[in-house]
């Protein structure tokens, strides 16, 4: 029965500290933005990685994805998952810019 | 003494408190990746979309005339939290909380989903009202391809989430209500990675570059 306890605490400061961090992490975003204003690509880049880092935060307070004990297999469907998914955004974005580019001559 | 495994997929794992329901739930949780996975891709295509177009106002109303941060900002901040009370739910039927804690966090949860929907609906109104409608310009057809249709999830979620508080109440705590609430958590987490998605390229990136 302890035990259980113990775990249940656990697990639950492990979401609080995910969402602490998300929370952090949300603030500085629209800090910035309210300070700084939303127009450079510098700025951009900021909030950018600020949001990766959420990202990163939340999978692995959130829905418990690490490198440990995990099956192989799975975590292979999500590595597989954003390789198909950054071809697909990356390739569509280039594509289409270089299209833009050679239409508009912009 | 054979050990129950502990962690045998990724995310959420009930463990061996609930032995009979871990194992149970393991081929459909994996499943319950998969399907994960493609809406992601089909997210991925949508987002690819925004991006081509951010550019293809043609002169009608862009991010900047249509965008309102302080909704955005407590739009996030409301499903970060929705996030945080759906796992203190799963965690409450987890450990095997009294009830009256597990429907405290339901509500919460719930509460919260249909305050996002709301307060996202009156954003696409005022942005309809300033002209801001799908059919104007490419890059309007593409926001509204892809924020209501996260939008549509967070409904199904809350759906999901009544379906589920009735089967709670039907059927009890069995393994395989257990597992259906843990699929939830999963699926609600998502749709804050989305959102996470959403806030940097949609509405960032549109204010930024469009």
């Amino acid at each position: 029965m302890d035990k259980r306890t113990e775990m249940h605490r656990r697990e639950r400061r492990r979401y609080v500290i995910g969402y602490g961090g998300s929370l952090l992490l949300t603030l500085a975003v629209f800090a910035i933005a309210y300070h700084f204003g939303i127009e450079t690509t510098g700025v951009y880049l900021t909030i950018g990685l600020l949001g990766l880092a959420q990202l990163i935060v939340q999978l692995v307070y959130f829905l418990h994805i690490d490198r440990r004990r995990s099956s192989r297999e799975d975590l292979d469907l999500i590595l597989f998952s954003t390789l198909v998914l950054l071809i697909i955004i990356l390739g569509t974005v280039w594509i289409l810019g270089n299209l833009a580019i050679r239409m508009h001559g912009m | 003494m054979k050990r129950a495994p502990t962690h045998s997929y990724p995310g959420i794992n009930l463990g061996e408190r609930h032995a009979s329901a871990h194992k149970a739930s393991e081929v459909v949780t994996f499943g319950f990746w998969v399907f994960l996975m493609s809406d992601l891709v089909y997210f991925g295509l949508m987002f690819a979309t925004y991006i081509t177009m951010i550019d293809a106002q043609a002169g009608g109303p862009g991010p900047h005339e249509l965008f309102d941060l302080k909704s955005i900002f407590a739009q996030t901040l409301i499903l970060l939290t929705s996030s945080l009370t759906v796992g203190l739910a799963m965690l409450a039927l987890k450990y095997n909380l009294p009830r009256a804690r597990i429907v405290l966090w339901f509500g919460v949860t719930l509460a919260l989903g249909v305050s996002f929907l709301v307060l996202e609906m009156r954003d696409f109104l005022a942005m309809a009202e300033k002209g801001g409608i799908p059919q104007r310009s490419g890059f309007l057809s593409a926001y509204y391809g892809l924020v209501p249709l996260h939008g549509l999830h967070v409904a199904a979620g809350c759906l999901w989430l009544i379906v589920l508080g009735v089967q709670l109440r039907v059927m009890g705590m069995t393994d395989l209500v257990i597992s259906r609430v843990m699929r939830l958590a999963l699926f609600w987490h998502f749709l804050d990675l989305i959102w996470i998605g959403i806030i940097t390229i949609v509405y960032f990136g549109g204010l930024t570059y469009g």
